[in-house]
């Protein structure tokens, strides 16, 4: 039954009618137009649907939109800040780290949630923390470059 | 979003001028109000139409080759360029080679060059995005109609500034007088005022290598910026006002026939639309979610037809109900070669059913406007879609215009456009605006998988480990990349169907999945290479050597060799090394690979893979080098865990829980080497890296344990099978071996 749910979303105080009951993915990507959240396999495997609940990375096809009430949600079309690419957006840009595009924004957004609980992390620990989200055309070798580029910057390195 | 909105402001004006009906090609073309229009045919249409029939689904309607042109290019009053092209972006990069291409033949800076792909309204005609063949069969033609088009910008300034044309250099947009550089004008001020067509029949020269100014440096993608901030649209992404999301009832099986349908309780929930014609039952909302809850309530009842095969009998199955083979190529007598040598070793390979599995599942959106349908659909062939559409809608082919935004990876699995001819067709029914995405369980029910297939080779050698005959049969994969190119006196290869084989001879459809037919064609030959260097006691890159008199193959596996630092040793080696070569899209390719195998679990590392490329003058190094790494990620899955699960014309897998695709840490430190040929115009660098995998991680394990193994995927229970046999021998191949 609708109900209003009131979250953060992107930096911005939200609130929307809808049915507390909802998957998360397809409130974003329908009533508020946030297409970048993609739908890969709506089943939490592939994380092309990731998006930051708290800082933390989580697949929003198996969230609930009452499941975010009050909380903090960032998308990837939230992580420009500015007009300034976030240092993960520099990087996969400047390492090649993407083809087709689909799995990327998932893909950021679940580095930036590794990224906030370990700001140092080894090559092995980016692989790790990045396992269960899928690229088919192959860009992994470059993203585990790109999230390790971005990290460096964020420790404000370069 | 505008249909338009990606075309330069002024071409946007010709575009919007109909208003809602989006014009026609002819149409826009008239509308455009001025400047430099160039127009170029491919001009070796035999070639294109031998292409179009290895990649052309028999099943569709064979697409007529274009009479009049190919691409169009056009260079606007204010100096920007636009090219207009039927290819589609899917990450493969078109979207920054082909401008880089234009721009460097033209003399323009590269951001003044915009590229409209994939737009069956805007764009000539193209069969469609396949077989590694933008850059090495469409590029010399774009790049020709760039040179044209600098050829008449020369011509105009001539008189303009009334120099000779030889005295005249373009640089950047602008062209001056060497003798005296003010006396100068730009590209812009020349097409001002001005409405000029060219059709371009004769072939220009395009640039040489030496003049390269653009082409033949990495250069990023253009779209990376959109990509990286969710701004870039996929066919689900786009938005209309009005529009409704479909769920569309599903038959439990292949073959299933429905018997009754009940859909009053989906009818119960506010909002809901039900759409029954004919075969398509489908529910929609303005919630995709809702639309989906609503369906799961529609009671149908489906008679299942009994149907052989499964997935372990599929390859009998195979073997029986394939056509006759035809032979591709030999040479010499078999019966001498037979005599001739001193071993012979007959063996037979598989591989199993391998899914696309693009990371985007078939999506596209539907809108129809008085006598004319509109349709953006993730599509690697946009003109084979939308005479698909139009068949379905009765509308003649000029009444539908099918967008391409960006595709998210197709494979080959994108050629199949159903969701697009779906949306159609409830659009029509609905009058409203109707987005098809489908699951991920419909897309692994529909994809056109990359056929099982199995090859048969007998071969042998003399007491000096030289071959002395090869024969060869594969059956159902099709023959590309089944020719051999090693010096072998006696030699017969053939091929028992295509890769799509009769109908009714694959329990569902099958497809070109990236490479058809060459990753089981390399499997095989590969394997039964190695197998006999290992049993003449040779080693593995020397036996090939041995054979080879192909200067180009022999420079890219030597080249494999130094860079992976290979030192020779009679296989099994016990150091895990495995060797592999081939050819694909008019690319020579050889890779070694380095494996670790835990005999316990039966578990493969690939811990290393280099791979080296002779595939002529390269226009995008970088971009040519991310195919590579693309084609072994990707290729990992098909040789080590993919396969489709079923039983009868039940597809048993529904999502990546079962059908595991390959993940962060099977990926193993990639090397690519892309060898100077310069001389050599470019070829395909999309497919052929991957056409190894299989190969080169078999041969790996097999110089890691002394197995053999012979079915693809490589699964642990495989390759515990093999380490406990041998493999030869072993129960993963159902087929016995008979002697020769």
């Amino acid at each position: 039954m609708p109900t209003t749910i009131s979250f953060r979303l992107n930096n911005r105080p939200v609130r929307l009618p809808a049915d507390a009951a909802r998957p998360l993915l397809w409130v974003l990507r329908t009533d508020l137009g946030l297409t970048g959240t993609k739908y890969g396999c709506g089943e939490g495997h592939c994380g092309c649907c990731e998006v930051l609940v708290n800082q933390r990375a989580v697949r929003s096809c198996l969230l609930k939109a009452k499941d975010v009430e009050g909380k903090e949600v960032l998308t990837i079309e939230g992580l420009e800040k500015d007009g300034q690419l976030h240092p993960l957006q520099k990087a996969f840009m400047a390492h090649d780290a993407l083809q087709c595009g689909f799995c990327t924004p998932g893909m950021i957004l679940r580095a930036f949630g590794l990224l906030q609980s370990n700001a140092r992390p080894s090559a092995a620990e980016i692989i790790h923390g990045l396992e269960e989200n899928f690229c088919r055309c192959g860009a992994h070798v470059r993203i585990v470059q790109a999230v390790q580029t971005a990290a460096a910057e964020m420790r404000g390195e370069h | 979003m505008s249909a338009n909105d990606f075309l330069a402001p002024d071409l946007q004006h010709a575009a919007d001028s109909a208003g809602l009906v989006p014009p026609t090609r002819r149409e826009f073309l008239k509308r455009v109000a001025g400047g430099i229009i160039v127009f170029v045919a491919f001009g070796d249409l035999a070639a294109a139409q031998e292409a179009a029939n290895e990649a052309a689904r028999p099943r569709m309607a064979r697409p007529e080759l274009p009479t009049d042109f190919n691409a169009f290019l056009h260079i606007g009053e204010d100096g920007h360029v636009t090219c207009f092209t039927g290819k589609i972006e899917m990450g493969q990069g078109p979207i920054t080679s082909l401008p880089q291409m234009l721009a460097d033949e033209l003399d323009a800076p590269l951001d003044s060059v915009d590229i409209v792909m994939g737009d069956t309204d805007l764009c000539p005609y193209d069969m469609g995005t396949w077989g590694s063949l933008t850059t090495r069969q469409f590029g010399p033609a774009f790049r020709a109609a760039a040179a044209e088009a600098k050829a008449v910008l020369l011509e105009l300034a001539s008189e303009t500034l009334q120099v000779p044309v030889a005295r005249l250099t373009a640089r950047d947009g602008v062209i001056f007088d060497r003798q005296d550089p003010t006396r100068r004008i730009t590209y812009g001020q020349l097409a001002k005022g001005r409405k000029i067509e060219r059709h371009l029949k004769v072939k220009p020269s395009v640039k040489d290598f030496a003049a390269f100014a653009l082409m033949g440096k990495p250069l990023l993608r253009r779209d990376a910026r959109d990509k990286v901030t969710g701004k870039a649209q996929f066919s689900a992404d786009i938005r209309l006002p009005g529009m409704l999301y479909a769920k569309i009832l599903r038959p439990p099986a292949h073959g299933a026939k429905l018997t009754s349908v009940d859909t009053t309780p989906a009818k119960a929930t506010a909002g809901v639309q039900v759409v029954q014609d004919g075969d398509l039952v489908a529910v929609l909302h303005e919630l995709p979610d809702v639309a989906e809850q609503a369906l799961e309530r529609i009671k149908a009842e489906f008679t299942i037809q009994p149907r052989e095969p499964n997935d372990r009998t599929i390859f009998e199955h195979l073997l029986a109900a394939a056509p006759a083979a035809n032979v591709v190529s030999k040479g010499g007598d078999l019966d001498e070669g037979k005599r001739l040598a001193q071993r012979s070793f007959e063996t037979t390979y598989l591989n199993s059913y391998v899914a696309h599995s693009a990371m985007e599942p078939h999506a596209a959106l539907a809108s129809i406007e008085g006598d004319k349908a509109t349709v953006w659909a993730s599509t690697q062939n946009p003109f084979g879609a939308r005479d698909e559409i139009a068949r379905a809608l009765g509308f003649p082919t000029e009444k539908v215009r099918v967008i391409t935004p960006f595709v998210g990876g197709g494979f080959g699995g994108k050629t199949v456009n159903t969701q697009a001819v779906e949306a159609a067709r409830l659009a029509k029914a609905t009058g409203r605006p109707v987005q098809v995405m489908w699951s991920r369980a419909e897309e692994f029910y529909y994809d056109a998988f990359r056929p099982a297939a199995v090859v048969k080779i007998k071969s042998g050698i003399d007491a000096a480990g030289q071959m002395t005959f090869w024969d060869y049969t594969v059956f159902c994969a099709g023959d590309r990349g089944a020719p051999h190119f090693y010096t072998i006196p006696h030699h017969r290869t053939a091929a028992a169907g295509g890769f799509q084989g009769p109908p009714g001879l694959h329990p569902f459809a099958v497809g070109a999945w990236r490479a058809p037919g060459n990753n089981t064609n390399t499997f095989a030959r590969e394997s039964q290479i190695d197998l006999m260097a290992a049993a003449a006691g040779i080693d593995p890159v020397q036996f090939r050597l041995n054979h080879l008199r192909d200067p180009r193959m022999i420079r890219v596996l030597q080249a494999a060799a130094d860079h992976f630092g290979w030192t020779p040793a009679k296989s099994p080696s016990r150091r895990g090394y495995g060797v592999a070569c081939g050819m694909d899209a008019g690319t020579w390719v050889a890779a070694i690979a380095e494996v670790a195998v835990d005999a316990s679990k039966g578990a493969v590392q690939v811990k290393r893979v280099l791979c080296a490329q002779d595939m002529g003058v390269v226009i995008n190094p970088e971009g040519a080098k991310i195919q590579m790494e693309g084609c072994i990620t990707m290729g990992l899955g098909y040789a080590l865990t993919e396969e489709i699960q079923f039983e009868g014309g039940k597809i048993l897998d529904t999502n990546f829980d079962t059908y595991t695709i390959p993940r962060f840490s099977w990926v193993p430190k990639i090397d690519t080497v892309i060898l100077e040929a310069n001389e050599f115009p470019p070829q395909g660098g999309g497919e052929p890296a991957i056409i190894l995998m299989g190969a080169v991680i078999a041969n790996a394990i097999h110089d890691a344990t002394g197995a053999r193994l012979l079915q693809l995927p490589m699964t642990p229970a495989r390759v515990k099978a093999a380490l406990l046999t041998g493999g030869l021998t072993s129960a993963n191949s159902p087929l016995p071996a008979a002697p020769v």
